[in-house]
């Protein structure tokens, strides 16, 4: 019978929405990161490296990309006969068909995936966060301490506590109560959403609480294993974590990366971040190219100037274009002369020549001010921009534009040009 | 395709000097990111042979990591595949491959049990990107025997490293020699054939039977009169890496862009083992001009006109002209490389000079290794 000590569910569902346009056509998990990487590459390169050979990832909105990602799981080596990775979308049943309506929920749709494996324990994980963890150190722990339920945290700035879920717990570790975004906060622990539960455990509670609508573990679960006396334990993670659900901390994670000696060190030997590798040459950098402090994917042109940048594979900027402090994905191609100052370029846009982004004092964004804020100019993926514009900051647009969609050439701060695609 | 492929990588590359002191020919490392072999293999994929055969010899260690997975090629297949097929000892055979055709000879299984009509031959050190389904239209067309790719090298070009065809006004191959002083015609053999399989079989039984076992020799040459042998003209880039000038001079194309045009983004791309580096970075005081750099590395120095491979690290002030930097090499500080190629996995010195003087191309071995 096949037995698995632990198996990893991993929920790739979300839209993040607080990406804005970024997650518009494509889930959160599956958007850029770090020049070559999706965010999802994380996780799942946690997952192997710990020893987690399977590996569920629970789809829902928009999920092609993702899809075509994962594949198989070979650049994971999760291509398993036993084992392996799994996507796992919802499904049509006998009396109706469901979506994910919560994160319990998506994981109690998946019971008999879970119960195939015979697992001792299973571990939940998110697909937004860039973090390399050893899920086998958490296990270990959870082990020592007989948990129940172990919850992975993070020591947060007791000033910034209010933001998260935090957890108060006694000497050995055992949580004893939780405060979700607490106004004055009596503990900085932060939960970083990644649990370890015993499998009877989850078992019972997510067959229990089946009926409870948008079923959600930081809401229900883990509140009704409390009740029920469960041993729930924190786990201190003291390394580098970063959410990256808002662009800011998107852009700012990205910008970490480049830093002479980041904190989180993609260089390193010993645990590796392993991506979908395209069939993709080395970079060219150009006779008249200046690139510092940039890191930069595999197959790009580069004639231009690129600085404080992470830019993607295969992106193509031209002669006397500017690049600076921005993110630049994915076969990108940006013209001539063009400008462009702290930017989210998304995957497959065309930037014309001379266009000049991220100029203007700051105007709060019309349509989002809380998503499109930082002075970032944010362009969705397969966009057009047209030549010779000038196009100030917080400013989002996505779709083909046409010069006619700058009035005098001239897209002013906090302003939102987005074309919707006219074939879907 | 109905073809099977078997690439030829058991040359020794003695011609290379050092730089194959430590592995075949065919895995050489080319444009920064790739190995020889990998030409002929994305070639074989690409045209759609589903059942590939390697022939290594010398110096193989290189190469078999290489190929220690065939899925990136696409040949990790249940139905053919990649096979890696070394010299055995059996109780009937104590001897290594005598030669190319030996190699095929001793191997006879992998052509007896396939069952395409025929057979694509090409060396593993060189570097093109080739339709092998043109060839064998051509060589349908022509009713041939055998048909040898060739490729027509410029006027005045040094031939004396290639064999060269001679051929009629239809194509059909007149003479063939082997690095010849007076060269006959400006037709090379890029090392690509096409053949019939049960032909081939035959052949290799008559010649090997003989004691005879370079293919090239004993079947093409002497055994050309007897049959239909056809040049199928590539109009495509073509190289090989068989000499250090060809070995430099085959990276310093790929800093064109017609070539980098032509390999890379023109439909279908070549393949290479994935190796999960993270995105070259290029720290402030680096200065790049005209190279190709790839993953893995950190460039804190000057670069200009040359190739770096995988994992370089370039210190503060170092200075890499006209050179090629193989995979895993740690430059220090203020150290200047100009027309050399830097072997790989290896540590050159902070404050060093290294140079290739009068047009000559130094390959410098260190051997302070990095992780042996």
């Amino acid at each position: 019978m096949i037995k698995k000590e632990m198996i990893a569910m991993l929920l790739a569902g979300g839209q993040g929405s607080r990406l804005g346009i970024l997650t518009q056509k494509i889930a959160k998990p599956a958007v850029s990161f770090g020049g070559k990487y999706r965010i999802i590459d994380f996780p799942l390169s946690n997952c192997i490296n710990s020893g987690v050979d399977t590996v569920g990832v629970l789809t829902q909105y928009q999920p092609l990309r993702l899809n075509t990602h994962i594949g198989i799981g070979i650049p994971w080596d999760l291509d398993r006969n036993i084992g392996g990775v799994t996507i796992l979308p919802p499904y049509e049943k006998k009396e109706g068909s469901d979506w994910y309506s919560g994160t319990a929920n998506a994981i109690y749709q998946n019971l008999e995936f879970m119960e195939y494996y015979n697992p001792e324990y299973v571990l939940i994980l998110g697909g937004d966060h860039i973090y390399k963890m050893d899920y086998e150190a958490m296990l270990k722990f959870h082990k020592e301490n007989d948990a129940d339920i172990t919850i992975a945290t993070i020591p947060v700035p007791i000033e910034e506590a209010s933001r998260f879920g935090v957890v108060i717990t006694d000497e050995t570790g055992r949580i004893h109560e939780f405060e979700e975004k607490p106004a004055h906060p009596r503990s900085n622990l932060a939960s970083m959403g990644i649990y370890i539960f015993k499998w009877e455990v989850l078992r019972e509670a997510l067959i229990t609480l089946r009926k409870q609508p948008g079923c959600d573990f930081g809401k229900h679960i883990i509140p009704y294993c409390h009740e029920n006396d469960r041993r729930i334990f924190a786990y201190e993670f003291n390394s580098y974590w970063r959410d990256v659900g808002t662009l800011l901390s998107y852009w700012e994670a990205n910008m970490e990366l480049i830093d002479v000696v980041p904190e989180f060190n993609l260089y390193e030997e010993y645990w590796k971040i392993y991506t979908k590798a395209e069939a993709l040459p080395p970079q060219f950098i150009g006779e008249d190219a200046q690139i510092v402090g940039s890191i930069l994917g595999d197959g790009c042109e580069i004639e231009g100037h690129v600085e404080n940048s992470v830019i993607g594979n295969g992106v193509m900027i031209a002669k006397g274009a500017v690049v600076k402090d921005s993110i630049i994905m994915n076969h990108t191609v940006i013209g001539e002369d063009a400008v462009i100052e702290r930017a989210i370029v998304a995957e497959d846009v065309a930037i014309g020549a001379k266009t000049e982004i991220g100029l203007f004092g700051d105007a709060e964004n019309e349509l989002r001010a809380d998503i499109y804020g930082g002075g970032l100019v944010t362009i969705g993926e397969k966009s057009v921009v047209p030549e010779g514009v000038k196009i100030g900051r917080n400013v989002v647009i996505s779709g083909v534009t046409e010069a006619a969609d700058y009035p005098e050439g001239v897209l002013a701060s906090g302003k939102a040009l987005i074309k919707e695609d006219d074939d879907l | 395709m109905k073809a099977i492929g078997i690439i030829l990588a058991g040359g020794s590359g003695n011609r290379m000097g050092d730089l194959t002191s430590r592995r075949a020919s065919a895995a050489m490392p080319v444009a920064g990111g790739y190995r020889a072999i990998d030409f002929a293999l994305s070639n074989m994929s690409n045209s759609g042979i589903e059942r590939v055969e390697v022939l290594p010899q010398f110096n193989a260690k290189s190469l078999t990591e290489h190929l220690n997975s065939s899925k990136w090629w696409d040949f990790g297949r249940k139905q053919g595949g990649l096979f890696v097929m070394h010299p055995t000892i059996t109780y009937e055979n104590n001897s290594w491959y005598r030669g190319t055709a030996d190699a095929m000879h001793q191997n006879m299984e992998f052509l007896v049990k396939s069952h395409e009509p025929y057979v694509v031959i090409c060396s593993g050190d060189g570097i093109s990107k080739m339709d092998y389904n043109e060839v064998l239209d051509a060589h349908v067309q022509k009713d041939a025997d055998i048909t040898i790719v060739v490729k027509r090298m410029p006027e005045g070009a040094d031939l004396t490293r290639f064999g060269v065809a001679e051929t009629d006004e239809n194509g059909r191959v007149l003479s063939l020699e082997e690095k010849p002083l007076n060269a006959k015609s400006q037709l090379v053999s890029t090392g690509v054939y096409l053949i019939r399989r049960r032909l081939l079989i035959d052949l290799l039984d008559r010649t090997c039977g003989e004691g005879r076992y370079n293919f090239v020799q004993d079947v093409l040459i002497r055994l050309l009169p007897t049959l239909k042998v056809y040049a199928f003209e590539t109009k495509g880039y073509w190289n090989n890496v068989t000499t250090i000038e060809s070995y430099y001079e085959t990276n310093m194309d790929f800093l064109k862009p017609e070539v980098r045009d032509y390999f890379f983004k023109q439909y279908p791309p070549v393949y290479t083992k994935a190796d999960d580096l993270p995105p070259a970075k290029y720290n402030y005081g680096s200065a790049i001009k005209n190279s190709l750099v790839a993953s893995g590395s950190i460039i804190n120095g000057t670069i200009e006109n040359s190739v770096i491979f995988r994992n370089a690290f370039v210190g503060h002030g170092s200075v890499i002209r006209n050179s090629i930097i193989m995979e895993d090499v740690y430059i220090g500080e203020n150290t200047t490389i100009e027309n050399c190629i830097i072997e790989s996995r290896d540590i050159l010195k902070s404050n060093t000079v290294y140079a290739g003087e009068g047009g000559e191309i130094k390959v410098v071995l260190e051997k302070n290794k990095k992780d042996e």
